[in-house]
């Protein structure tokens, strides 16, 4: 029996008014009056009629709400009826607290394959045609996840509602492990069985392994030596640690004369560089070996960090790809040493424009369409704004960056800082060991089959054989049950010996990463609690399920961490035991399943050395005439989404939450979102830390090895600006190239890493962690059914996390107080290749303009300036400050003017370096530059502080809402008003 | 008594437990939180406190309604001790989630000692979408926890904050001065050109109590404005202070709350 109970608003909904709005938007020709919706909640426990209507009470607010128990539940006067639920097997949070409810409510617990089901229907009024209502349909859902019916009026009437949906997951199959032939395969046969998976029964295949030729001799040849062919078990399992993904094969294998590899020569070898000149100095504690890298943070406590991405999911379906990165890198927080606690989010996304409605399609014949750069935005912000909001972690710190290049995938930066005491029950916090005899536990949700081959899939390029599998939704809130049960409790209790996450690859990495810490485990795969029954071993083996930790568990302890757990309504359970057998063992129904060595399986991959082929690029530079009206391109620049306020996303992530908030992301009074927020983790100390961004994927038209040093150097500047001190300031890389294996693009990588080297070495600023995606390719069909690649621009992201001891002392980027004198530290030069004023020249004329004059770093030049602006800061000269990044001076002239609210008096007459242009005075991105006001008084003394710096006093702060700025050779450039700019400032974003 | 004791209930997806807490400790009283489930299976007991505290968060995702089901489970299995607890000359607050979860369990407004009945909701934001900033507020009721606090500046962050009252209850709860806290322009918003009510909420009614007082309701969060960095404005008034020779104080508007709390006990 299937009951259905329906909540219905009594009073106008604001959920309903707003989609009215958002269907208004995607531009029907229908005239749509009105829009009603009602939650749904599908029921197939067999209830008594008194319980039925005992739990339907429980699910509405009798002051707003009405409830129905099998009735229609429409409205008198409707023309369509759109109701969209959850496909079989994706996560349904909503339903899943119904169902928790009704068994509190009840004292009773329903059987596992029964439950209930969210769903939504939206009623529709209006002149609305039945391909209408298609169109409409399909802005609400996502095919890959949900399911949709539709009704007109007559129909539901006739039908009394809808047809009864029940999502349930039936699996009739007898799951076992099959045996896969590699010992008399051929070469093509395992090339295929690398590229789409192991062969079904019925011919098809289980998608791609991500195994290359010569990954797959190796296997076969290991196995050879064992005599025997692999399970799929085996074979699964071993694609999974040696993905792309997970062993980061490209950045670990030779490059050219680089025989250690990119990542240990460029990026751990700059930290131990580093740390070596250092000394008693180094502030790093856990670098490149955790699921995080830590630092120093004071006595008691370390600074833990990790930003992630998450692109393909993302792209498939944006909001669950998008939240399960974020609570997936919390758990790369909870999973450092013995469990960090998640005190920061941090976000980054490049999109390609809203506004760029040409379709694209994954199939041939215009199939497989893929969302819109608009639905994709949309979702993906909406996933960090659940994930994020509801985990209880600030999320003060993000940027958005737009490029035509993220059209086909788009690039999902998310980012956990996490807080952890240096000893936790007497023993080190940031150290773990599982020991021999340790119980395998796995805590929080179960398994089921969703994100099957999320590795993998990651690992290569986007194409129609991309796995709808691998779309899962995260479940914030089971998460945070288990996050603070472990956190908050368990460690600090002493109750386990190691942790780590649950991420790609499942169990199969998470199990075999940990037995490496004591030589081996045995997993028996019948104890792993699951969503459902019917998944094969090897799908339970590599199901990257969200929100599960696995931990060693002394025996000794087993009793204490499992009642606590089950105090705390997590759910653990016993799956295995950590050996030192030196193998990995798993047994599934007797059988043993799996019994590979685990040298081999997490060092056997043979190293594949890559050659790359230098090919920079040499693009003229654009003419540049001189722009009429350079107030115009003024009220431009500041309107375009690269520049343009995302206060919309500011206000809807919470950033206050747990109390630790210093400089908001919307400081000063105009609201204008800074480049850098500072928190204080700790509420009863007054150490804070400053935390931003950098990244320049346009300069990677040109050289990406400046690209890369300007984004280091604005990370550093960014942070610096605010108050950090360089001397307690950590980084982090995040490449996500394209086509890795193309020599040319490797050249690019290997360019980038020499930058990072360089500087980092340079600055003396540790990388600490960093993850790479190597394959941000699209490839499919364009709006008219033509072939396409479309290859993101190289873009590396620099994250900067500083430390300050003192709050008190940050400097926000809003100007203060009338009178105040405007300096500018540091020196502009002729550098606009790659910048945002070239890409607006190029937009404007229809053509790409990208020029060569990317901005180049003086490093040692730079440490001196930042070096002698801490010194001013540190004795309160600073009223102001603003890092001179994307946009040049023009953009930050405005954005200090506009947060404070006060007009500037600027003149570029003095300006140090050389320039050649008004245009290019206002928009030059030369790195090392710094926008200071200070109070006239101090004027003596923060000159005198800045005598071997180059820097020039430009001008005034005003009372009145000007903004008037004199060209190089005096006469005005630029004249507006406050609010004029503001205006221009908002306006890209102002709808969403 | 000099010290009350603070009951800072945890679980389920509240996450404003630790911070409330401090603030609470700052204040001067003893706090400690408490899981949920503590209470639910004996392992503590309300009789041990003073004051007890719904925090803000996000229990059970906002599934089936904002605080709906945290509620569900206080009425399931605590609601006995809960009465109890109220009838003493006790404290008792709810904050943001925390509100949310005292409307559905009718602890608020509680009109005509009806406790338990739920007699009005804190629904969708007009937006729809979850909104974080600061907001100015009025306070009028006698309030024990708004005592000497006639306007203060608090910060929002909530998705579905707005107050709804059927006409009668609104009357009543005017008449009987129950509505704790409006929204208003002042500092703040002036500061950022924002909007005073942030949420659409009837009569810009921010938080309410019962009659006793006692019990209060609010969407703002006290325990984010506590120190004198939580501010927005706080650089530019650290900047003021300094060109006006004063030191910048070290703690925030919304200590107070705390504070008065403690003081009902002395």
């Amino acid at each position: 029996m299937t009951n259905r109970i329906k909540v219905i608003s009594r009073i106008p909904d604001a959920r309903a008014q707003i989609r009215k709005k958002q269907l208004a938007d995607i531009g029907l020709s229908a005239k749509i009056e009105d829009v009603q919706l009602v939650d749904v909640y599908t029921t197939d426990v067999e209830l008594a009629d008194a319980q039925l209507k005992e739990i339907a009470a429980t699910l509405f607010s009798p002051i707003v709400q009405e409830v129905q128990v099998d009735e229609p539940g429409a409205p008198h006067k409707f023309d369509w009826s759109i109701e969209v639920g959850f496909l079989p097997g994706v996560t349904d949070n909503v339903g899943h607290t119904a169902r928790e409810m009704f068994e509190d409510s009840l004292k009773t617990k329903f059987p596992l394959l029964q439950g209930v089901y969210s769903s939504q229907i939206t009623f529709l009024s209006g002149d609305i045609s039945a391909e209408d209502v298609v169109v409409i349909a399909k802005s609400l859902a996502n095919p890959l996840i949900q399911s949709v019916r539709i009704r007109g009026y007559d129909e539901f009437q006739a039908t009394v509602g809808m047809d009864v949906g029940v999502p349930r997951v039936q699996l009739d199959i007898k799951p076992t492990a099959d045996l896969v032939n590699l010992l008399t395969a051929t070469d093509e046969e395992l090339v295929v069985i690398g590229k789409q998976g192991i062969a079904n029964e019925d011919g098809t295949r289980r998608g791609p392994l991500a195994l290359d030729l010569t990954y797959m001799k190796a296997i076969q040849s290991y196995f050879r030596k064992a005599g025997r062919n692999p399970t799929d078990v085996e074979l699964e399992s071993i694609a999974q640690t040696w993905s792309e993904h997970c062993k980061h094969t490209i950045f670990a294998d030779p490059v050219d004369e680089i025989q250690d590899g990119i990542f240990s020569t460029f990026i751990k070898g700059a930290t131990e560089r580093i740390r070596q000149q250092r000394g008693r100095k180094d502030i790093c504690v856990s670098v490149f070996k955790d699921n995080s890298g830590a630092i120093v943070f004071d006595e008691d406590h370390l600074i833990t960090h990790k930003v992630e991405t998450h692109n393909s999911p993302s792209a498939l379906d944006p909001f669950g790809g998008a939240i399960t990165g974020i609570v997936g890198v919390n758990r790369d927080t909870i999973g450092f040493g013995l469990g960090a606690k998640p005190v920061v989010n941090i976000y980054g996304f490049c999109f390609a424009d809203p506004q760029d409605n040409r379709p694209l399609y994954k199939g041939a014949g215009f199939t497989q369409k893929m969302l819109s750069p608009r639905m994709i935005m949309n979702g993906v912000i909406h996933g960090v704004n659940v994930g994020g909001n509801c985990s209880g972690i600030p999320t003060p710190q993000g940027f958005l960056f737009f490029d035509e290049s993220y059209r086909g995938k788009p690039l999902v930066f998310v980012g956990t800082i996490g807080l952890i005491p240096r000893e936790s029950a007497g023993r080190p916090a940031h150290q773990k060991k599982a020991q021999p005899g340790d119980h395998i536990v796995m805590a929080g949700g179960r398994v089921g089959k969703d994100g099957i081959h999320g590795a993998t899939f990651s690992s290569e390029a986007m194409d129609s054989g991309s796995p709808a599998a691998a779309v899962q939704i995260g479940d914030p809130i089971t998460q945070k049950k288990l996050s603070d049960a472990i956190v908050k409790e368990a460690r600090d209790l002493g109750l386990y010996n190691s942790i780590t996450d649950n991420g790609a690859g499942g169990l199969s990495c998470s199990v075999a990463e940990m037995a490496r810490e004591c030589g081996g485990c045995f997993v028996k795969l019948d104890d792993v609690p699951l969503k459902y029954p019917g998944l094969e071993p090897w799908e339970i083996w590599c199901s990257e399920s969200q929100e599960r930790m696995t931990l060693a568990v002394p025996r000794e302890r087993w009793h204490q961490f499992s009642e606590l757990m089950s105090r705390r309504g997590v759910e653990a359970a016993i799956i295995g035991e950590f050996t030192s057998s030196g193998r990995c063992v798993v047994e599934y129904d007797g059988q043993r399943i799996m019994d590979v060595d685990m040298r081999f399986l997490h060092d056997g991959l043979p190293p594949k050395p890559m050659q790359t082929e230098d090919s920079l690029a040499v693009h003229e530079e654009p003419s540049t005439p001189l722009p009429d009206d350079l107030t115009e391109s003024f009220h431009t620049m500041l309107s375009r989404l690269n520049i343009a306020s995302f206060e919309f996303i500011s206000q809807q992530y919470d950033h206050e939450v747990q109390g630790s908030s210093v400089l908001k992301p919307l400081p000063g009074k105009g609201r204008v979102n800074g480049p850098a927020t500072v928190i204080r983790p700790l509420l009863h100390s007054e150490k804070g830390i400053a935390i931003s961004q950098g990244l320049y994927p346009t300069y990677s038209q040109i050289d990406t090895y400046h690209m890369a040093a300007c984004a280091i150097d604005t990370a550093i500047r960014n942070v610096v600006a605010v108050g950090a001190d360089l001397d307690h300031l950590a980084l982090l890389d995040n490449f996500c190239w394209c086509s890795s294996d193309e020599p040319e693009r490797l050249a690019q990588l290997k360019r980038a890493a020499q930058a990072c080297y360089d500087y980092a070495v340079a600055y003396s600023t540790p990388f600490i962690s960093g993850k790479d995606s190597m394959f941000n390719d699209f490839k499919g069909y364009d709006e008219n059914g033509e072939e396409i690649k479309i290859s993101v621009l190289p873009t590396l992201l620099i994250s900067s996390i500083g430390i300050m001891e003192d709050v008190t002392k940050t400097v926000s980027p809003d100007a203060k107080f009338p009178g105040d004198l405007v300096y500018l530290l540091g020196e502009t030069f002729d550098e606009l290749g790659g910048s945002e004023y070239y890409t607006m020249l190029g937009d404007q004329r229809g053509e790409k303009c990208i020029g060569n004059s990317v901005p180049q770093v003086d490093a040692g030049k730079n440490l001196k300036l930042y070096r002698a602006y801490f010194r001013c800061l540190g004795e309160g000269l600073i009223a102001s400050a603003q890092s001179v990044h994307r946009g040049g001076l023009a953009v930050a002239l405005a954005k200090t003017a506009m947060g404070g609210m006060l007009g500037m008096e600027i003149t570029l007459e003095n300006l140090p370096g050389s320039v050649s242009g008004n245009d290019f005075a206002l928009y030059s991105e030369s790195q090392g530059r710094l926008l200071v006001t200070i109070c006239p008084e101090n004027e003596d003394a923060f000159e005198e502080k800045l005598k071997d710096i180059p820097f020039a006093q430009v001008g005034t702060v005003t009372s009145d809402n000007r903004i008037t700025i004199q060209g190089l050779t005096g006469g005005s450039v630029i004249t507006t008003t406050l609010e004029a700019a503001l205006q221009s400032y908002r306006s890209a974003f102002r709808d969403y | 008594m000099v010290q009350p004791n603070v009951l800072v209930l945890s679980g389920y997806g509240i996450n404003c437990e630790e911070e409330t807490r401090f603030s609470f400790q700052l204040a001067g009283a003893r706090a400690e939180t408490v899981h949920i489930n503590d209470l639910v299976d004996g392992h503590r007991t309300l009789d041990d406190y003073q004051i007890l505290v719904f925090p803000g968060g996000f229990s059970y995702g906002d599934d089936t309604g904002s605080g709906n089901a945290f509620a569900r489970r206080v009425k399931n299995h605590l609601w006995e001790q809960v009465i109890s607890f109220i009838q003493k000359d006790h404290l008792v607050i709810g904050i943001c989630n925390g509100f949310q979860i005292m409307v559905h369990l009718g602890l608020l407004p509680a009109l005509g000692d009806d406790y338990g009945q739920r007699q009005v909701a804190l629904i969708h934001n007009k937006s729809a979408r979850y909104l974080a900033r600061w907001v100015d507020l009025k306070l009028e009721s006698d309030s024990v926890w708004l005592r000497d606090i006639e306007k203060i500046s608090l910060p929002i962050a909530h998705g579905e904050g707005k107050f709804y009252a059927p006409e009668e209850v609104l009357q009543e709860l005017h008449e009987k001065n129950l509505i704790a806290l409006k929204y208003v322009s002042g500092g703040m918003c002036s500061y950022q050109n924002l909007e005073p009510n942030p949420n659409g909420s009837l009569d810009d009614i921010a938080g309410i109590t019962d009659e006793t007082g006692r019990l209060i309701g609010l969407m703002p969060h006290p325990e984010r404005a506590i120190a004198f960095t939580h501010l927005p404005n706080w650089p530019w008034l650290k900047e003021k202070y300094k060109r006006e020779g004063q030191k910048i104080p070290g703690h925030g508007p919304g200590l107070q709350i705390f504070q008065n709390a403690v003081k009902y006990f002395e």
